[in-house]
């Protein structure tokens, strides 16, 4: 029998019950993890050591000595709260448009398209191939003062001439939202997938209406993937300075473009630090929190 | 029998009816050409006879296809993203894998403290990790360029190999593995003939996936790059100005070669189901 192979030859044997303490899994772990501690925990620890640095006074731009002065962070979210606000409201209507948009489209690939289903999975990857830039600019070019959409509704009588589209927080949000589309859509379809049909036929024949149907069986069921869609698409998003870079203006700026311009065009480290250290953290945060209340653990 | 004759529904009636029960269809159409517009766009542009700035339409050409080096600095920065998107996928995936067996196949102290490690970096915004990263170089008093681009791109690259190769040998039938090994092979020989092989579809998904988030990558590059350049960082500079339709060749062309590799793998794996 394989089980009682197994039992005498240990470890890479398939039954989990046959896992073997031995030196291999510590091999096997060692050079990833040791990149990953080296190259994002420590800089994490950095990031931290930096954010309480202070410029001595009269020295040159870019040098800092560690003073554990803490005030950098109040200072740093009170000079910046609008920008944090607006990241997480942002964020948070991408991420319920990209919701609106995908649950219907997964639901859709998942229980209509029949033998199209994969073809239509590949459909909704392949946008994703061009560069995320490019389409960003792209973007910018169809919304722009010249673009096609701007001078159509200008020929409109109901729209006066000075209409714009980018440089408005419609541009930012409608980035965001086009951008992390794929990453709301895919799971959202792995959970209904994975539905059996035979529940849904039940709630019919027990009179449940098709809505009914929907909001009782299909919705509860597909919960993991609203759970996992919502905080790939939200995580990025809150973080992203490229869209308001390059579809926003000035009033349209998130935390990551004062995060971006702390570091390079003001070099002051510390105060970019203390941004980034808070967001992480209002993050993690406001993720624990999300899995907890919705009670999916699976993620982690 | 009645013969009694069926009153045929209005036109009105019958395309309303036609149209509630395809509403979904339709949605998804729509949703999918909202999808496309940007790609559409990118690959117009690209024919377009733009001169210097690839604004506004000025005609149809084929000199940018013919001559996708046109543009200063567009191959150049081409040619350094495949370079850090080959030697970083090769090294996350090979890291990754080796993690995502230890995960699946073995036991071990501080499993949790490792999944909380793969985690994290997922979960981190590309800011942070970018700026993190960055500041540790700094006191560090490196130089950013080539070489830490790519110590970041493994960095954030391993842990979607973690969990694409995971998904993978969870999925696998244990009982293949036991079979060969009732057929007294030893355990090196199951892992290299039975195990390796139905897991590799799992590493060659990872593989691409890793090429490609390093490829597209922008945020934490434009972080940790110092003055090297990449084809995101090129175009976010110089999309300022407007980008050079030559980038717009480089855009559709990586959008085509990516939909045969993956329509090719379908049809490969689709085959070998029915065989």
């Amino acid at each position: 029998m394989a089980f009682l192979h197994g039992a005498t030859k240990s470890k890479s044997g398939g039954e989990s019950a046959l896992k073997k303490r031995s030196l291999t899994p510590y091999l096997l772990l060692a050079p990833g993890l040791i990149w990953l501690i080296t190259f994002f925990v420590i800089p994490i620890f950095s990031l931290a050591s930096t954010s309480t640095m202070v410029r001595p006074q009269g020295a040159q731009i870019g040098t800092y000595v560690q003073e554990l002065r803490f005030a950098n962070y109040v200072d740093a979210f009170l000079a910046n709260q609008e920008q944090y606000v607006r990241s997480f409201l942002y964020a948070g209507i991408a991420t319920i448009l990209a919701l609106a948009i995908s649950y219907p489209l997964a639901y859709m690939i998942a229980f209509k398209a029949g033998k199209y289903r994969n073809i239509l999975l590949v459909l909704v990857v392949a946008p994703f191939f061009t560069s995320f830039l490019l389409r960003t600019v792209a973007w910018s070019q169809i919304l722009g003062d010249e673009g096609p959409v701007v001078t159509t509704l200008k020929l409109l009588p109901f729209f006066d001439d000075s209409i714009r589209l980018t440089a408005t927080p419609f541009a930012v949000v409608s980035g965001l939202t086009y951008n992390f589309l794929p990453f709301m859509t895919l799971p959202l379809y792995a959970s209904l997938e994975r539905i059996d049909p035979r529940t849904l036929e039940a709630s019919g024949d027990l009179y449940a209406s098709g809505f009914t149907t929907f909001r009782k069986v299909t919705v509860p069921l597909s919960m993991p993937g609203v759970v996992a869609g919502t905080l790939l698409t939200f995580i990025p998003a809150a973080g992203d300075y490229v869209n308001a870079a390059l579809l926003g203006n000035p009033s349209t700026k998130m935390i990551g473009n004062v995060i971006e311009s702390r570091f390079f065009a003001v070099v002051d480290y510390p105060t970019a630090a203390a941004l980034s250290f808070t967001l992480m953290a209002t993050i993690l945060i406001l993720v624990t929190l999300y899995i907890r209340k919705s009670g999916t653990d699976e993620l982690v | 029998m009645s013969t009694q004759v069926i009153p045929r529904p209005s036109f009105s009636h019958r395309s309303s009816r036609w149209f509630s029960r395809n509403l979904i269809r339709i949605y998804a159409a729509l949703a999918f050409i909202y999808l496309f517009i940007p790609v559409a766009y990118t690959f117009a542009f690209s024919f377009n006879d733009s001169g210097k700035s690839n604004l506004v339409w000025q005609g149809f050409t084929l000199d940018n296809w013919k001559n996708p080096c046109g543009a200063p600095q567009v191959c150049k920065s081409v040619a350094n993203s495949l370079q850090i998107g080959v030697i970083s996928t090769v090294v996350a995936t090979i890291l990754g894998t080796m993690i995502a067996f230890a995960i699946s196949r073995h036991s071990f102290r501080g499993r949790k403290t490792t999944n909380l490690l793969i985690f994290l970096p997922m979960a981190t915004p590309e800011v942070v990790l970018g700026a993190s990263l960055l500041a540790m170089f700094l006191n560090l008093r490196i130089n950013p360029g080539f070489w830490t681009i790519v110590i970041a791109h493994v960095m954030f690259c391993i842990s979607f190999v973690v969990v694409t190769v995971k998904a993978r040998v969870a999925s696998l039938d244990p009982r293949l593995e036991q079979a060969a090994m009732d057929l007294y092979a030893n355990e090196r020989d199951t892992f290299r003939y039975v195990t390796l092989p139905l897991v590799m579809p799992g590493i060659a998904g990872a593989a691409l996936l890793a090429f490609s988030l390093s490829f597209d990558d922008f945020i934490i590059t434009n972080f940790n790059s110092g003055i090297e350049s990449t084809f995101p960082k090129f175009v976010y500079v110089s999309a300022a100005r407007g980008i050079p339709a030559q980038a717009n060749v480089i855009g559709s062309a990586m959008f085509f070669i990516a939909l045969i590799i993956v329509i090719v793998g379908q049809v490969v794996s689709r085959q070998r189901k029915k065989s």
